[in-house]
């Protein structure tokens, strides 16, 4: 049963986490240990199964969630850096095995026990961050998966005020789509790139000097697209810069030119 | 209407090429939505209101043959016609015998989503007869002979200056040297034209917002107050409706009308807002003396029953085109058909055919904010899934994305094989990135990397760091 003192958490990584960025990872790690919790990493977790769901590929979806599911259980909570994994597990996984009864009780479990990280630390752990200090022009993007399948708007916003040094500045964009949408983006890249582009210029006329978002994939595809347009702002996941890991690790995509140097 | 829905990507390809309508998208993208907010805003009950439309909805659906036969008899009780209508053909054959009854030549026509998907216009002229179009909006298109790009906002694909031009290029009689430079020259040379038009018609052609079963009215919305002199001028007034527009009771009506103004345009209420019923009676000073009702199906009952039934909620509002990103990068003509964006995405493979509409579904990265300004409640991106789900299960899509989506699913259903793919695909991609912080180009990823770099890994996976004892990063 739920100890309220320190719950056990199984982080789901989240393939593009795993593959792409662990240091979104350790963070989520250090963030969640600081919130109390006693944290596992199922060692027989993969991916979600986004790519077949939104693909419309139901029964591959449903084979991938099967092991996730089976991967995840016996925890108190399951807790996923990404706003669109954990809307899957939580908002489709049940839609999934709708048809499957003893498989639907087991995705109804899964879901009522997954969270995303970002609001599970503020609403359910009440977590603020103690001394850590980045001194930037902040300004996040609303992931559309965490904004509207789970209401994850304000609690970002919240921790990152706590961070010293951190000035928030709000993007008129920043609840608008950024182009990625899984396989969306490698199929239609230049409306893509156009989605993605008029958040940049609007980043770009801003004066910001961060973006961040609690979605890699969002991140990736705004850094990539920053990074070839040599716009200069940094792109972090939220939770690396919450748990002070942005003077260690390079951004999303790397640095970038410095405003000062000029484009 | 002809569909070019077939050739999305390249439809794409032209708009996102075209700045004149990248530059009218953008001022397009602004607009609208902040209309909305307000309006939604000054309204407490608003959300209340959505739900009760929503419910209103989802009862017709479930009583559909109830109620349109409830709304035939009261027609014929006033003196009008119902003609029931399955296919587009069916439509026209029926307008066409009005028409001819009526020794028509010309007829004008209010807006109808129904009257572009039927393509009536083309039909009436081929047999002689001279359409004209009175909305402001369709009257520039059709001068220019271009299909709507909006539901709402027919012409929202053209700036002033375009429109300026083909005014002087199709209005003759006018003075070559006038200036059109204003939107208010513009709108006073469309209504001195169109003034004779409505004058000179035999027979007036509206489509309908609603049709109310209870007393066999039909409900019609305008800003212009064309479709009032249209339906009420001319001796023949045709309606055109499609099937699903059907309510209840005018209490019904008036609910729908309080959230359909306030989600397309942000207006408390359009500025007419008019009830016809039944041709013109004994006492009544005008009107016309006869009156017909259309109604088409096209294929709409057969998605009665199915997971698609929700779109058939839909009140023709424009606003989840209004937010949707993606309308507002590419504009509605890339759609290639009558309904553009993330209504049309849904409803077009079921008037169409999934075949030729295969690129719509897709076209949406399901970021969902058409479903949250949605006043009828509609599931949009759920919709979407489910003819995702249909592409699959009719091998609609490219036989690479079913093989790689097996291949992979087969991979992650297997945590050792998963552990070994995802660690050589990270070396490959840090051998490929040399000491650089992203690739600009890798191999079978040019979806990617043809617009944006890529970032590089982080030496080796979360989990082999993680199982090899790392608990710190870096």
């Amino acid at each position: 049963m739920a100890d309220p003192e320190s719950p056990s958490v199984a982080l789901f990584v989240t393939c593009l986490v795993d593959i792409v960025r662990p240091s979104v990872g350790f963070a989520a790690v250090r963030l969640l240990e600081a919130a109390g919790c006693r944290v596992s990493v199922p060692d027989s977790q993969t991916c979600c199964g986004q790519p077949a769901y939104n693909s419309g590929d139901r029964p591959n979806a449903a084979a991938v969630a099967r092991q996730v599911i089976a991967a995840c259980e016996g925890f108190d909570y399951v807790v996923v850096p990404s706003g669109s994994c954990a809307g899957m597990i939580v908002k489709h996984y049940p839609d999934l095995f709708a048809a499957d009864p003893a498989w639907r009780v087991r995705a109804q479990s899964l879901s009522a026990r997954t969270r995303e990280l970002l609001s599970f630390l503020r609403d359910e752990r009440g977590f603020e961050p103690v001394g850590v200090r980045m001194d930037a022009a902040i300004t996040c993007h609303d992931s559309c998966a965490g904004l509207r399948e789970l209401n994850i708007r304000q609690q970002p916003r919240d921790l990152l005020a706590r961070v010293a040094g951190a000035r928030l500045v709000e993007a008129g964009l920043a609840e608008s789509c950024c182009g990625f949408g899984g396989l969306f983006c490698v199929k239609y890249p230049d409306i893509s790139a156009a989605m993605a582009d008029r958040k940049i210029d609007e980043i770009a006329s801003m004066d910001a000097d961060v973006v961040c978002g609690g979605d890699l994939g969002c991140l990736m595809n705004m850094a990539g697209r920053l990074s070839r347009r040599n716009v200069p702002c940094a792109v972090w996941h939220t939770a690396e810069i919450l748990a002070g890991m942005t003077e260690g690790v390079a951004p999303v995509c790397g640095t970038v030119p410095d405003k000062r140097d000029g484009p | 209407m002809k569909s070019t829905a077939s050739q999305f990507p390249a439809n794409v390809r032209a708009a996102l090429d075209d700045r004149v309508l990248q530059d009218v998208l953008k001022n397009f993208s602004e607009g609208f939505p902040l209309k909305r907010a307000r309006a939604v805003e000054r309204l407490e009950e608003f959300d209340d209101l959505c739900d009760a439309a929503r419910d209103i909805k989802d009862h017709v659906l479930d009583n559909l043959d109830r109620y349109l036969l409830g709304f035939e008899e009261r027609v014929r009780e006033s003196g009008g016609h119902v003609h029931w209508c399955e296919t587009a053909d069916h439509a026209r054959a029926a307008i066409l015998d009005i028409c001819r009854s009526a020794n028509a030549r010309t007829i004008t026509k209010s807006k109808s989503m129904i009257g572009e998907e039927i393509g009536i216009n083309d039909h009436l002229a081929a047999h002689g007869m001279v359409p004209v179009e009175t909305d402001l909006g369709e009257y520039i298109i059709q001068l220019r002979q271009e299909p709507p790009s909006h539901i709402i906002a027919p012409a929202i694909h053209l700036s002033k200056e375009q429109v300026a031009r083909t005014f002087a290029h199709h209005h003759h009689a006018r003075d070559p040297g006038r200036n059109l430079n204003d939107p208010r020259a513009i709108l006073d040379e469309a209504r001195a034209e169109l003034r004779q038009k409505f004058l000179e018609a035999d027979v007036g052609l509206t489509g309908a917002n609603m049709l109310v079963a209870e007393t066999g009215s039909v409900a019609i919305v305008t800003n212009e107050g064309n479709a009032d002199l249209t339906m009420g001028v001319p001796r023949v007034h045709v309606v055109i409706a499609s099937m699903e527009k059907i309510v209840p009771t005018l209490e019904d009506a008036s609910t729908i009308l309080r959230v359909l103004a306030r989600s397309a345009t942000g207006q408390d209420m359009t500025v007419y807002t008019t009830f016809v019923t039944g041709p013109r009676r004994t006492q009544d000073l005008d009107g016309p003396q006869e009156f017909h009702v259309v109604l088409l199906d096209n294929g709409r009952t057969g998605l009665l029953g199915t997971e698609f039934q929700d779109i058939l909620r839909c009140i023709r509002c424009g606003s989840c085109i209004n937010h949707c990103p993606v309308y507002s990068t590419i504009g509605g003509h890339a759609y290639g058909w009558v309904y553009p964006g993330p209504m049309g995405s849904v409803l077009t493979p079921a008037l169409t055919g999934l075949p030729d509409a295969r690129h719509l579904p897709g076209a949406s990265t399901l970021c969902g904010m058409c479903e949250t300004v949605c006043p009828m409640r509609i599931p949009l991106p759920k919709q979407l899934r489910h003819w995702r789900v249909r592409q699959i299960r009719q091998k609609l899509v490219p036989v690479t994305t079913r093989y790689g989506l097996g291949l992979w699913a087969f991979v992650a259903r297997r945590p050792a094989l998963y552990r070994f793919v995802t660690a050589a695909a990270v070396r490959i991609m840090s051998a490929l990135a040399r000491g650089r912080s992203r690739l600009p180009r890798l191999p079978f990823a040019g979806g990617w990397t043809s617009v944006r770099d890529l970032p590089a890994p982080q030496g080796t996976t979360f989990m082999a760091q993680w199982k090899a004892g790392r608990r710190r990063y870096p």
